[in-house]
This record gives C-alpha cells, sequence and structure tokens, in this order.
C-alpha cells in the first residue's frame, strides 16, 4: 500500500470519470487546445521573428550612413568613406554595395543581392541562399540567369549554397563580386548603396552620428539602437494586434470554462456524496478534481503548444499571414527557425492550466465538505 | 458492541423549519447479530443508521464502537472508522453511472493505496460470492435492479468491514430478490459480520436470521425495545 498506489488508483478513477462524460469533456478540450494553440501560435511568432531579427541585427554595425536625395535613398559617393573615416573616434569604415532584384522568371521572388567584404570566388561565380537555390531550381554549378539594367541577359555560376542558420538571413540572399554586381545594376565605379562604419566608444555613437549630419548634410545616418527598436516596436504591435483580435475568444472561453468548471451538476454533486459515503476523504475527492482539471487542462495545453509550433514552424503561420506577416524587408515565403522561449511558454501554462485548475477545485471542496449522509436521502 | 447513548438529532436547529429527527434514543447492537430498526417512514430510522455509519454527528448524545466514544471524532478519523469498520448498502443502491459495476465495487479502496492486481481480484472474489461474476465488467446503469443490489453489497463488504449497514434495501425488490438479500444476510452472520438495516418490509423483520427488531417512531424506541 503506498500513496503513489493511491494517487494511481484515484487517477484511473478520474481517467473513467472523464470518459464517462465524453461529449462534454472533449468540447471543452478542443476549445481549450483551440484557444491555446490560438494564443501559443501568436507569442511563438512573435518570439521566432524577434529572433530572426535580432540574427539579421547582431553584426549590423553602429552606425549605417545612407545618402539621400529628394527624400529618397541615393547612391552615396565613395569619397565621403574618407571623409567620415576622419571623424574622431571612427574606426571601421567601409561602402557596401547591396540591392533587391526582381526575379519574374521563376513566380516573382525577390532576390537580396550583396557584395561581401571578403568573396573566395572569381567574378561570374555567386553564392545563392538556401530558398533562391529551390525557388530556381538550381544547384552548385548551375548557372542562374539575371535581367541586367541595360536589358541583357547575364548568367552567374552557383558557386555555393549558404547554410540556414537563420532562414531570414539567408534565405533570400546572393552573394556577388564587385564588379558582377556594378556591372548588373549599372552603379558606377566611385559610388555605393551605404557606407558603414563602428564607434570605439559606444557612449560617443550619438554625439557621432550628429556630427556625420553635420559634416554630410545629405546623408541620413542610422543608429543600430534605432533598428533594433523599430524591428521590436513592429513586432511587438503586430503580436499585440493578434492578441487583441483573439481576445474576444479568449474571453469568450474564460466564460465558457469557468462555468464549466465552477458549476457541479446535480449527478456531479451526488457522485461526490457517494464517495463520501464509501470512505473517501474530503482530500481524496479533491485530489480527483485536481487529477479532472489537471488531465483537461494539460493534455489541452500541452496539444496546443504541439499544433502552434507546427503551425508556426512548419506552416509559415498560414492562419496569421495576412495579419502578422508583411514585412517589406522579409522574404515573402520564409521558413522561421524553430526556437521556443521557456519563460513565455511557463506564463502560457501560468495563465491556462493553474487558473482552470484551481477552479475545478474549488466548487468540489464545497460539495466536499457536506456530510457523507445526504447521500442516504438520494 | 454498538451503544448508543441518548442520541438527539435535530435538523435547522433555531429556524422556523426546525425538525427533530431523533429525540434521545439509547439503545445497544451486540456484534456478529443482524438488527433490524423496524418503523413507518420518516421516524428516524436513516438519521439513526447516518449516526450509527459515522456519516452524520449528532446533536447530542453519544456513539461508542467497541468501548471508543467516536461521537466527537475529527472528520479525517471519522472517515477512517466509516471507511474501516462500516459497509453500507444504500436505499437507490448508489452504483455510479458510467463505470462499471467491478469499479463501482473497488471504489471505497481507492484512497487505501492497495495495489489494483490485488484490489480487483478481492472484488471479483465478491462477484463469485454473490453469483455475479459474469456481471463485473457490465456498465452499472444496465444491470437490473436485484444485480444492482448485489453489486451495492460486494462495494459494502469490499473493505472488510466488521458491520454491515443497509437502509431499506428490499425497498425496490419484489419478494423473491428480497428473499435473496436475506439470505446474503444470513451468509454474512455465518461469517462473524454485524448487520444493521433499517426496514419497514415484514420480509426483512420477520425473517428468522434476524436476531433482534426494534422498533422507532417519532423519533424514538418504542417502550419495550430497548
Amino acid at each position: 500500500m503506498s500513496r503513489l498506489e493511491k494517487q494511481r488508483n484515484i487517477l484511473d478513477y478520474t481517467l473513467s470519470s472523464l470518459l464517462r462524460r465524453k461529449g462534454k469533456n472533449a468540447a471543452l478540450t478542443l476549445v481549450f487546445t483551440l484557444v491555446v494553440f490560438m494564443v501559443a501560435s501568436a507569442v511563438l511568432f512573435a518570439q521566432a521573428v524577434r529572433r530572426e531579427a535580432s540574427l539579421v541585427l547582431k553584426d549590423t554595425p553602429e552606425i549605417i550612413v545612407q545618402r539621400t536625395v529628394a527624400g529618397r535613398q541615393g547612391l552615396v559617393p565613395e569619397a565621403y568613406v574618407e571623409r567620415i573615416a576622419a571623424i574622431r573616434g571612427v574606426s571601421a569604415v567601409r561602402g557596401r554595395l547591396w540591392g533587391y532584384y526582381f526575379d519574374d522568371a521563376f513566380g516573382g521572388a525577390n532576390y537580396t543581392l550583396m557584395v561581401p567584404d571578403a568573396f573566395p570566388y572569381e567574378p561570374g561565380t555567386i553564392v545563392v541562399g538556401g530558398e533562391v537555390a529551390r525557388n530556381s531550381r538550381t544547384r552548385v554549378d548551375n548557372l542562374l540567369p539575371f535581367k541586367a539594367h541595360d536589358g541583357t541577359v547575364r548568367g552567374y555560376r552557383i558557386g555555393e549554397i549558404l547554410p540556414t542558420e537563420s532562414a531570414l538571413v539567408s534565405a533570400d540572399l546572393i552573394l556577388m563580386t564587385e564588379p558582377d554586381f556594378r556591372s548588373l545594376f549599372g552603379i558606377p565605379a566611385a559610388e555605393v548603396t551605404d557606407i558603414v562604419l563602428s564607434v570605439r566608444n559606444p557612449q560617443e555613437i550619438a554625439t557621432i552620428a550628429h556630427k556625420i549630419a553635420a559634416l554630410l548634410p545629405d546623408t541620413r545616418p542610422i543608429v543600430r539602437d534605432e533598428i533594433l527598436r523599430t524591428y521590436d516596436a513592429v513586432f511587438a504591435w503586430r503580436a499585440g494586434l493578434l492578441l487583441a483580435i483573439l481576445a474576444g475568444s479568449v474571453a469568450a472561453f474564460i466564460i465558457f470554462a469557468w462555468d464549466r468548471a465552477t458549476g457541479l451538476s446535480a449527478e456531479e454533486r451526488r457522485e461526490i456524496g457517494i464517495l463520501k459515503a464509501v470512505g473517501w476523504e474530503t482530500g481524496d475527492v479533491l485530489t480527483m478534481k485536481f487529477w479532472e482539471g489537471a488531465v483537461v487542462s494539460l493534455s489541452s495545453f500541452l496539444a496546443g503548444i504541439a499544433l502552434a509550433y507546427a503551425h508556426v514552424f512548419f506552416a509559415s503561420a498560414t492562419l496569421f499571414e495576412p495579419v502578422i506577416k508583411g514585412w517589406s524587408v522579409l522574404y515573402p515565403d520564409f521558413r522561421l527557425t524553430p526556437s521556443v522561449n521557456a519563460p513565455e511558454m511557463a506564463a502560457l501554462f501560468f495563465i491556462t492550466v493553474v487558473p482552470y485548475t484551481v477552479a475545478t477545485i474549488v466548487p468540489s471542496w464545497r460539495a466536499a465538505t457536506i456530510d457523507p449522509d445526504a447521500v442516504m436521502r438520494f | 458492541m454498538i451503544e448508543i447513548v441518548e442520541v438527539r438529532k435535530v435538523f435547522n436547529a433555531g429556524r422556523h423549519n426546525e425538525y427533530t429527527a431523533l429525540a434521545g434514543v439509547s439503545c445497544s447492537i451486540a456484534s456478529g447479530q443482524v438488527t433490524v430498526f423496524k418503523g413507518p417512514s420518516g421516524s428516524g430510522k436513516t438519521t439513526l443508521l447516518s449516526i450509527v455509519g459515522c456519516m452524520a454527528r449528532p446533536t447530542s448524545g453519544r456513539v461508542v464502537l467497541a468501548g471508543r466514544d467516536i461521537t466527537s471524532l475529527p472528520e479525517r478519523f471519522l472517515t477512517e472508522v466509516r471507511r474501516r469498520k462500516f459497509g453500507f448498502v444504500f436505499q437507490q443502491f448508489n452504483l455510479i453511472k458510467g463505470i462499471t459495476a467491478l469499479e463501482n465495487v473497488m471504489l471505497p479502496a481507492y484512497p487505501l493505496g492497495e495495489r489494483r492486481a490485488a484490489l480487483e481480484a478481492r472484488a471479483l472474489g465478491l462477484f463469485e460470492l454473490l453469483c455475479i461474476a459474469d456481471r463485473a465488467r457490465e456498465k452499472a446503469e444496465l444491470l437490473s435492479g436485484g444485480e444492482m443490489q448485489r453489486v451495492a453489497i460486494a462495494r459494502a463488504l469490499i473493505n472488510t468491514p466488521e458491520t454491515v449497514i443497509a437502509d431499506e434495501p428490499t425497498a425496490h425488490l419484489d419478494s423473491r430478490l428480497s428473499r435473496e438479500f436475506m439470505e446474503i444476510v444470513g451468509r454474512l452472520k455465518r461469517e462473524g459480520k454485524t448487520t444493521i438495516i433499517a426496514s419497514h418490509d415484514p420480509l426483512v423483520y420477520e425473517s428468522e436470521i434476524v436476531d433482534r427488531v426494534i422498533s422507532v417512531r417519532d423519533g424514538k424506541i418504542e417502550p419495550g425495545d430497548p
């Protein structure tokens, strides 16, 4: 005889008790699962996108300098690099060449083209992201055709396909040599897309940004923190919007679950009376009700989380696409790298499983404290 | 030996609907015998059984079980006494619907933490004893009245109590099934169990296996019966 056996016996009885009210409990579990699924999808999605964004921005330089012409971004003269480098406190200044290429030959994909600092291949060879290769149905050593700025078609040999640490970072990326990039887009030799720089003392970032703006009035320095803040605000806002949309269904569920959990039917009261009359203690009845609430809420929670995980990471959050996606620089058909934030999942657990289980126990406690002789008069 | 000493039970005390179910009952019930409380509906028989079986507390008075006053025990201890010492057969049988007869019988033993296999074997032994072994895996609500009662008896016996308490056990049975019930009571008596029955059915209180009949009326034991 042991406490474990006792719990097992009570759990066995709880499960057969749940099966007795199959329809009701199945409906409850279904709705519960659906709510956890929706909330968890929103949380997982926002969290994964933020993680992707932080990966993108991990190696971003402290300041990016863009040139604006009539309020639009224009090419930056390469001579600006030396002028910025002359500002005290600035280190590692370099011009970058990057841009977008709309590929209508393969279903209208939008690629990001970039010239990396160090590129191990000769002109005529490119390195592509996994999605680019998949989308264009190409492999290493295949030729990938591009329509140049002058209307001619140029083929570049694929030298390598990038590993997918972060799909968002590399999925749509194409790396190429500087001469190839310039000739493809027709960018003059003395101009770059933007300039990036590092600052020795992080406290000085704002001051240096001001100095650059004063020295080169046609430029716009963008500080990394601003980008991070923007990303964060955009994704937090979108997740919040989604949760606001879901708030109605969550509230409806809370009312439904509260009503289901707190109200005891005459049949349930009778059952509690019988259990007490045949020798169950109040504590045993509460243990049974605890297991009942825990089985329903825990299985719904786990099912909801598993479905949300599959929805977000395997089905690209199809249901939420219209609301939460659409960030212009995101690849339109990217797949998020699976990541789960334990504290957020724990918070979700505590706002779903715990209240429901407690709500199940309270009315049973009231019913279980009555004298068992009531059962003699049923 | 169970001694009932000046037991009173008042429902809704102090309210306009105050009702005295037992007005000072005293008697003693011998071990190993069959004792029947006889009386019309509303006479206080069921209330008396509830108090003897530790399901309710008297408003005043005492119940002494094997020399120990059990009236003022805390709920936990009272439950323990009820579970170990008494088995109940209710008037409506009070089986739980939706689960099998076997599970119903094992219910009182679940909180004791006994291994399931041993418990199940013991429960099936009781089904054999009561000649309903083939109905053990049947859902409770699909049993006939007589089968339900046997299942209720098996449930009362699962924790091998010293005393079986039955409240109007034949109220929903025909004469044949009522006689069969009394045969089972006779078997329990031969095993040395104490049986306390509340009934106004002559088939019960006139049965030859009954050792003692106590008449209850208006919450009191009728003169000449103590």
